[in-house]
């Protein structure tokens, strides 16, 4: 930890220390491929797009996978039939601070066969890119989204990529990077300033604002004098 | 434009009147003709602040008449920043962030985040302490299923369980009151343990319990299982497959009561979970009645659990004896000046976790929960995440309801069991 790190209420107009990690993937070294059925045949059959395999607490797998091919490895292990990852858990990532690169983790589980394992893809943070996998898990929509709110990270063909937790106009950046202060970017007045002033159609998707805005026209013919009991006495 | 004009003939044709005199409509003072709307979607919007969305969940309904064309779920409004404040706290700091997400069943969250950074550290709790968790967790899943079938029954008319549940809910906490001072922020856990040892008769009170909840859930079954409207509102709707609920990842009941029999507790065993008998409840259609079901049989298979558990449960000390995680008694840190210096050490500093990232579920009461922390060899995580399974339940909402009528999207929504302070975080 730096010395001039500031604890409690004092760290609030601060981000969170960066970690003294030397790199993302100094935390563990290089492991033994057959500890994992799914780990060897990875690197049988992607070779050097599989960049690292780590054991981390105990006996959780590790593999760091290229970015650029993420949906093909992860298509892979999902269909295989020795592999048959059919539960995304989770989608996440992890910021070091620093400038060190972002990892994006899946964790993924196989229902069939019993094992989990976790792949991450590494981005350096100028080049927050990565391909979207919700072709493959329908439950990495939200999940990606909410990395996307809140790393800053881009899903490529995510069909919905929209601010999920954060509201949609929020304009401070992305609120789990170590380098965003705890109590936000602009100042409380300012932050006030912005809720009061908030415009109602942020609150809608586009598709909703064209439902809502199109008057319906409809004309509700004159209605007759009411007959009978109720009006006449 | 074209008009369609209803013609009611009811009453009008002078032949059907008494001694052959035309009667009024019955709907006369009301019966203008009706405007054509097929076709044209009309929006609506739901909450946040609606009792029928179980929280501040917002939906805005895209409608055709009565029919949900399709939902568009807002979060986000009970957003606290959990993870982000956990990067500024110690370990054992974040305990009581994490009861503060599912406030319905609080223990279970505790639990799953110190075991969590327990299996990261590489620390062994005692005997006493998981046994002691199991019966927390366990508790606290009967906790969120009875909150669960209450506010469930009373969104399809029925205020009678509501009643029963909450009764017997509040006798929870008591129970959580009695251990932790607290009736929902428990932060009972430790790393390394547990805030304080079971207190004098509270597994004699949690016995009692054992006993006389079983004829409330009788109670419960009597009233609602065989019900007409029950079934009418619940059984076909919302139903989805095995294979799609898998890849939505639904976890916990909802995922059961499509036919897929993954409960962490069976598949991925923490805390001799295997030892337990215990049944793993399975539906096979995948609708809200089943998913009704699979919760009713989960409240039976947990009290079974929670009965082996008191009959194993061991003495001993409930923390590790280790001074570098376990804080010294108070009576001594308040008597003993090395025990003062230890305690004041392990408080300031914190507690050193080693290098690393762990991924641990556990079966909550909504799904799977995995508390993912990621550490540096500090005395704070580099990232602490939740996996809340209330958040990728609720995603799958749009899925579900189209198609359904308005009334059926708050059964199914009901029946997901959500909870958005682990939805929002």
């Amino acid at each position: 930890m730096s010395q001039q790190a500031k604890s409690g209420l004092d760290a609030i107009d601060e981000g969170p220390v960066p970690s003294d990690a030397a790199g993302p993937t100094a935390a563990g070294a290089p492991a033994d491929p057959a500890g994992h059925p799914s780990v060897a045949a990875l690197i049988a059959r992607f070779g050097t797009a599989i960049i690292h395999h780590e054991v981390s607490a105990g006996d959780q797998h590790v593999v760091h996978v290229d970015p650029t091919r993420n949906l093909e490895i992860l298509g892979w292990l999902r269909d295989d039939p020795a592999q048959r990852y059919d539960l995304l858990a989770d989608v996440t990532a992890v910021d070091f601070g620093g400038g060190r690169p972002l990892q994006v983790v899946y964790q993924l589980w196989s229902i069939p066969h019993r094992r989990g394992l976790r792949v991450k893809c590494l981005l350096a943070l100028d080049a927050l890119e990565v391909d979207s996998v919700v072709g493959l898990w329908n439950s990495a929509n939200w999940l990606e989204r909410e990395v996307y709110d809140l790393f800053g990270v881009t899903f490529r063909g995510h069909p919905d990529l929209r601010r999920i937790l954060m509201p949609m106009d929020y304009a401070e950046g992305h609120p789990l990077r170590k380098d965003f202060p705890l109590r936000g970017r602009f100042s409380r007045a300012e932050q006030t300033r912005r809720a009061l002033a908030q415009d109602l159609d942020k609150f809608y998707t586009p598709h909703d604002i064209k439902i809502g805005r199109e008057p319906q026209q409809v004309t509700l013919p004159a209605a007759p004098a009411p007959k009978g009991t109720g009006a006449e006495s | 434009m074209a008009q369609k004009t209803v013609e009611f003939t009811v009453g009008r044709n002078p032949e059907m009147g008494v001694d052959g005199l035309p009667t009024p409509s019955p709907l006369e003072p009301f019966d203008l003709p009706e405007p054509t709307l097929a076709g044209e979607h009309m929006l609506v919007n739901f909450g946040p602040q609606h009792p029928a969305t179980h929280g501040v969940l917002r939906l805005v309904c895209e409608l055709d008449g009565e029919t949900v064309v399709d939902v568009t779920p807002h979060i986000g409004y009970l957003h606290s920043g959990f993870e982000k404040l956990g990067e500024h706290r110690t370990w054992n700091q974040i305990v009581p962030l994490t009861d503060r997400m599912d406030y319905l069943a609080p223990l279970i969250y505790n639990c799953a985040y110190v075991m969590s950074v327990e299996k990261l550290a590489g620390i062994e709790v005692t005997e006493r302490c998981k046994v002691v968790r199991v019966i927390l967790m366990e508790l606290d899943r009967i906790f969120g299923h009875l909150l669960w079938l209450g506010t469930t029954a009373i969104d399809v008319g029925a205020y009678t369980p509501f009643l029963y549940t909450f009764h017997d809910r509040e006798r929870i906490y008591k129970l959580h009151e009695r251990y932790t001072g607290a009736r929902i922020t428990t932060s009972a856990t430790r790393v390394g343990g547990m805030m304080a040892d079971l207190p004098e008769g509270w597994i004699e009170e949690l016995n009692h319990f054992l006993d006389t909840f079983p004829a409330t859930l009788a109670e419960c079954h009597r009233l609602l299982t065989g019900n007409g409207i029950l079934i009418g509102r619940t059984q076909g709707i919302g139903a989805i497959s095995a294979e799609d609920a898998v890849n939505c990842g639904f976890t916990g009941p909802n995922l059961r009561a499509s036919g897929v029999a993954y409960d962490v507790r069976k598949d991925n065993p923490y805390y001799d979970y295997d030892t337990y008998d215990f049944e793993v409840p399975v539906g096979e259609h995948g609708d809200c009645y089943d998913r009704y079901l699979v919760r009713m049989e989960e409240m039976e298979q947990s009290i079974r659990i929670l009965r082996q558990a008191i009959k194993r449960l061991p003495g001993g000390p409930i923390n590790v004896q280790d001074p570098h995680i376990s804080l010294p008694s108070k009576t001594d840190t308040m008597s003993d000046m090395e025990s003062m210096i230890h305690h004041f050490k392990l408080i300031t500093e914190g507690i050193k976790v080693a290098p690393g990232d762990c991924y641990f579920p556990v079966e909550a009461s909504k799904g799977e929960l995995g508390m993912y922390v990621v550490s540096d060899g500090g005395s704070k995580p580099v990232r602490w995440r939740v996996r809340p399974p209330s958040f990728v339940n609720v995603s799958v909402l749009p899925r579900l309801t189209r198609g359904h009528l308005v009334a059926d999207l708050i059964m199914i929504n009901a029946s997901l069991d959500i909870v958005l302070g682990e939805i929002d975080r």
